[in-house]
């Protein structure tokens, strides 16, 4: 794999906008950003009502996910592009997503939101409507998807990469700095867990880093690469990112992402816990 | 803001329900150009390291805040108009007031 097969410049996107088969998916953490304007033509997925069940604490199930991209308008045979703000955090979530249900013709468009929008390219605030179809996912792919019994044995075994902030690896904080800190839980990190924060592997436009300077990023942290890798974070976006960067551009090939993530291990009873800044 | 979520939180002056000042530490203030607030600038929170450690978009007014632990931080913001950044301490909870001009 390559990293023209994962991801996408601007340039190309803004010169694909009308290519037949090219499907552009906003996914953003802030979901009202769509509204307000979008990449032409673009549809929004909203990550939090229709990504994520609504009653229990999982994803859509495959009916759900069929469902969606249905109503949506994306077939099987299009190759979808995602972006979304704050350096595609939620972009590389659906994308994470996309492949967890067997759609392989996905890509993330490099830099997201926030350079289209630095560079000063077009944005659309009108609404897109799509013809429905009848899409078909496959069923979960358990080879990127970690549960929490396997994060649990993995201690001291495989690579567990904690991707959140210093502070909320030390457990100084139990959210990221730009969210209220409201929630009552154990703060800390998994025993043997390197932290990398996810968003080194981004450059400050939002574009992921070399696959040279991000080899490098995990194996100064400790990343062993002989060695199946686990990424968590708090609730399992930001890891998607940095799986993403591990998987799909370096190409790590056993790596999962932990979507329960800490807010699941750090309220499990029983389950060690450690504090500080770790042994990195 | 629900406690599952990690959801942008809406950027304003006025500060959420619920938040403690006795308590947090909350850095917020305004980007403006030449005096004038803007709004869409990406304003990115970096530690004294100068680690990225977090993100929003202004609003409409130029508003932006962050939730963050004791030290010195530095806000800056990148807008199509030009970056710009300023540090700031913040010994204790509380409001600390933040701003930050580009162009």
């Amino acid at each position: 794999m390559s990293r023209e097969d994962v991801l996408v410049t601007a340039e190309w996107a803004e010169n694909n906008l009308d290519t037949a088969g090219v499907v552009f998916v906003e996914v953003d953490e802030d979901t009202s950003a769509y509204d307000g304007g979008h990449i032409p033509g673009a549809v929004k997925i909203d990550w939090k009502t229709e990504l994520q069940d609504s009653v229990r604490r999982d994803f859509v199930d495959r009916a759900g996910f069929e469902k969606l991209l249905s109503a949506k308008g994306i077939a099987n045979s299009d190759k979808v592009v995602l972006y979304g703000g704050n350096n595609n955090w939620f972009a590389a979530y659906a994308y994470w997503y996309f492949k967890l249900y067997g759609h392989d013709a996905v890509q993330l468009l490099d830099g997201g939101r926030k350079k289209w929008e630095l560079d000063g390219r077009p944005l659309s605030a009108d609404p897109v409507t799509r013809d429905e179809t009848s899409y078909t996912a496959q069923e979960q792919d358990p080879a990127i998807r970690a549960f929490r019994d396997e994060v649990v044995s993995a201690i001291d075994t495989k690579n567990l990469v904690d991707v959140r902030s210093p502070d909320e690896f030390s457990g100084k904080l139990l959210a990221p700095a730009h969210l209220p800190q409201e929630q009552a839980q154990r703060a800390g990190h998994i025993p043997s867990a390197i932290n990398v924060p996810w968003s080194k592997a981004a450059n400050e436009d939002g574009t992921f880093k070399s696959s040279d300077e991000l080899r490098e990023l995990y194996k100064d942290a400790g990343l062993d690469e002989g060695k199946a890798t686990i990424a968590y974070c708090r609730i399992g976006e930001r890891s998607s990112h940095t799986w993403f960067a591990l998987h799909e551009l370096l190409g790590y090939s056993d790596v999962k992402n932990y979507d329960g993530s800490w807010t699941e291990y750090g309220s499990l009873v029983g389950v060690p816990v450690e504090i500080g800044p770790g042994a990195n | 803001m629900s406690n599952d979520g990690c959801g942008a939180p809406e950027q304003t002056a006025v500060l959420p329900a619920g938040i403690d000042l006795e308590k947090e530490i909350v850095l917020g203030g305004k980007v403006t150009s030449d005096g004038t607030p803007v709004g869409g600038a990406y304003v990115r929170l970096l530690d004294a390291s100068g680690e990225f450690t977090a993100e929003v978009v202004s609003s409409q007014d130029g508003d932006f805040r962050f939730f963050a632990a004791p030290g010195e931080w530095t806000v800056r913001a990148l807008h199509r108009a030009g970056n710009g950044e300023t540090k700031v301490t913040a010994a204790g909870p509380g409001l600390h007031p933040v701003a930050v001009s580009v162009g």
